[in-house]
């Protein structure tokens, strides 16, 4: 195994030197890193997700150019997203001159980290960057901020309504070697808007990959807004995420998780409520197979009265899969009249595959209304006979019954089109794999 | 006269216990054969072992359907051979509606027959028509399959189905038992309707009240994992009048 923090260190030091505010968080989170390391087992949020183990010497961490042509991006466009902002990052850098915006300045406002932590977003870089960092102390997302010099600014500014959603296109270029990426976002969702983001993630290359990204976004009052991950990268490409959202009164959020593939992926999504009368909806689908490890950890943190939150996570696995939940709940003190809502369903299809569950609920608050519940199973033997006994084949009978299992989570997929397509690709392997 | 299916000595157990020990019946095109029985008789797994319910081992005997061996067919296979069951308790499944899954199943039955799948316009076609027959509301259709359904809503659906799959054997294992009386005529008619000289039905129930509006040509007792009575119609108002102390001691007394 490598020694991260000598690693690092020398692609740490030899950085442009950034802004001072930017420089003073790198200067934090290295330190941090230097002290934490990479999680090990022995961490208890990262007891199932080895990651320490995916670090090898044989990583490629560098901002070097890419000859990256243009036909990778037309080959992966979600369908249904054709006139959308669209934004390329490619092995963590963000690609202006293959990005492309229909939404206009007035609207939204694309820029460098380094440039709005310099203008007038200073103020607002400086009390969002890193919000994650207290909910992760960990080398993880402390390696991610120790680069967070070339990250990206997202505005969608007071009282506009973005007219399409913004689509993020991750690259990991593993072509020459193993790559390892860190994309880092900033979002200022300004009061009274409504927006979108989707991000979806590639590799191209036949080595591995590992892709370390933090996404923050803070939700100002009374905006409104939708978040979709989908990841179907495939095996060999390592994923670690982090996003989290912070809301202001009356904000709703509402994030769908969708993980398909890959070889060991954790996805951290924190809903953090910190005023009254916010909503936040959470809803993943995990669909399996091969030896793809995904853990989903959410966090929703109830600081104020009057808030709502819902949370549905379901996963199939198949093969030698495994499919990991860890669902946490603070209701605060003061958050009285808080209702919170959790539910982990789980379809073991494999002979080896697994999936671990655990739901944990911290409740300081007397007059709140909680309740969580996870299963784990296989599929129904008396639908599946029902079904068959109707002439219906077992592998279409399988198809409909683990389709009508993940239906109510992509139903909310607003975008028709990119429901659909997503629809599709699980279709294919319902009947492919299983 | 030709043979639809041929039940032969058939036996059956489940985790251990021995359920069927020597079923023997013979059933022809065009007739009505109804099976009556105490509780835990074995009814309801004789229906399952015919539609190839994986939970039941077959131990001994043979079934023959219009010439195939159907033990050896899976349960889609026997389907779509034509062989229909309407479960005595029907499964709730969420998240799948009956017009979804029947389009399937109707179109997986053409397909193994060679005809072409049914477009959009036949099936909604076919669809209305055995909707009329059974009088069942689309709105109960497109809803998830038996998910909060009534009793007797899941059963009309059961029959619905039939009719949609026309089968060549239809079982109804107590397709009457908690039914109004307008909706067991209603069943009823729907089997009634369906009748041909070509196709057959198995019907078990407790209740000859099912039989004044389906006659049967033939009625059967199963006690104890045999069929140790059959008879006419005039045996179900036996049945009806003396209940089945009189076959058990005629049972017991033969065995003893
Ligand atoms: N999974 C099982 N494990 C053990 N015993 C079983 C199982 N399933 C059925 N049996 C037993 O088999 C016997 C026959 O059951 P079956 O359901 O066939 O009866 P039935 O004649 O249909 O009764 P009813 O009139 O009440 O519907 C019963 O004694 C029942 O308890
Ligand atoms: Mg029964």
């Amino acid at each position: 195994m490598m020694d991260a923090k000598i690693f690092f260190n020398d692609i740490y030091k030899s950085q442009d030197q950034p802004n001072d505010l930017l420089k003073a968080f790198q200067q934090k989170n290295w330190n941090s890193f230097s002290e934490l390391d990479l999680p090990s087992v022995k961490h208890e949020e990262w007891k199932y997700t080895r990651i320490k183990n995916v670090f090898t010497e044989a990583i490629q961490y560098n901002q070097d150019k890419t000859d990256f042509s243009e036909e990778e991006l037309s080959k992966v466009k979600l369908p249904g997203t054709a006139n959308a902002n669209s934004l390329v990052f490619i092995n963590g850098i963000y690609q202006p001159h293959l990005s492309t915006l229909t939404d206009g300045s007035d609207r939204l406002i694309i820029k460098s980290l380094s440039e709005a932590s310099t203008d007038e977003d200073a103020d607002f870089v400086n009390e969002h960057l890193g919000c994650s960092n207290a909910y992760h102390p960990d080398g993880i997302n402390a390696l991610n901020g120790s680069f967070a010099a070339h990250g990206l600014f997202i505005k969608v500014k007071k009282g506009k309504e973005l007219s399409q959603p913004i689509v993020i296109y991750h690259f990991s270029d593993s072509r020459s070697g193993f790559r390892f990426s860190q994309p880092r976002i900033l979002v200022s969702i300004e009061e009274n808007t409504i927006a979108t983001i989707i991000e979806t993630y590639h590799k191209i290359g036949n080595h591995q990959s590992l892709t370390n990204e933090v996404v923050e976004i803070c939700v100002e009052k009374a905006a409104h807004f939708r978040y979709i991950k989908i990841q179907n990268e495939g095996t060999d490409s390592n994923h670690t995420g982090t996003t989290q959202i912070n809301q202001l009164g009356k904000s709703t959020a509402h994030a769908v998780t969708i993980s398909l593939s890959g070889e060991i992926v954790r996805n951290n999504l924190n809903m953090v409520m910190r005023a009254e009368f916010c909503e936040s909806h959470m809803y993943g689908l995990y669909l399996l197979g091969g030896k793809s490890q995904v853990d989903n950890h959410t966090i929703v943190d109830n600081a104020m009265p009057n808030c709502l939150s819902n949370e549905l996570y379901k996963g199939i696995m198949d093969d030698n899969s495994t499919g990991i939940f860890n669902g946490k709940i603070f209701v605060r003190k003061d958050a009285q009249k808080t209702n919170a809502y959790q539910s982990n369903k789980n379809i073991l299809l494999g002979q080896n595959s697994s999936a671990n569950t655990k739901p944990q609920l911290e409740i300081f608050a007397d007059d709140v209304k909680c309740s969580h519940g996870c299963t784990i199973g296989k599929l129904d033997e008396d639908a599946l006979f029902y079904l068959r006994a109707r002439g219906i084949s077992e592998q279409n009978a399988k198809a409909l019954l683990l389709h009508a299992f993940a239906a109510d989570i992509l139903q909310q997929i607003e975008l028709e089109e990119l429901r659909n397509y997503i629809d599709s690709l699980i279709s294919e392997r319902l009947t492919i794999t299983i | 006269m030709k043979h639809m299916l041929t039940i032969n000595d058939l036996q059956a157990r489940i985790e251990e216990k021995e359920i069927l020990k020597g079923i023997n019946l013979d059933i022809k095109p065009g007739e009505i054969h109804a099976i009556m029985g105490p509780n835990g008789s074995g009814k309801s797994t004789l229906a399952s072992v015919l539609a190839g319910r994986a939970d039941y081992e077959v131990t001994g005997g043979s079934v023959q359907f219009n010439g195939k061996d159907l033990l050896e067919l899976s349960p889609e296979d026997r389907a779509k051979e034509g062989l229909f069951l309407a479960f005595q308790y029907p499964v709730e499944i969420p998240g799948v509606s009956t017009t979804n899954f029947i389009k399937s199943a109707v179109n997986e039955k053409r397909k193994y027959q060679g005809l072409e799948a049914l477009d959009a316009a036949q099936f909604l076609r076919t669809m209305k028509e055995k909707m009329k027959l059974v009088e069942i509301d689309q709105s109960l259709l497109s809803r998830s399959l038996n998910e909060g359904f009534s009793g007797g809503e899941k059963k009309r659906n059961e029959i619905f189905q039939m009719a949609m799959l026309d089968p060549k054997l239809a079982i109804l294992d107590e397709t009457d038992s908690g039914l109004d009386i307008d909706a067991l005529r209603i069943v009823a008619n729907g089997v009634n309707q369906l009748r041909t000289k070509d196709n057959a039905f198995l019907i078990v129930t407790h209740y000859q009240r099912l039989l004044d509006y389906i006659v049967p040509d033939f009625v059967h007792v199963l006690y104890n994992g045999r069929i140790v009575k059959s008879g006419t119609k005039e045996l179900a108002f036996e049945l009806e009048e003396k209940g089945y102390d009189f076959i058990k001691a005629e049972v017991n007394e033969a065995t003893a």
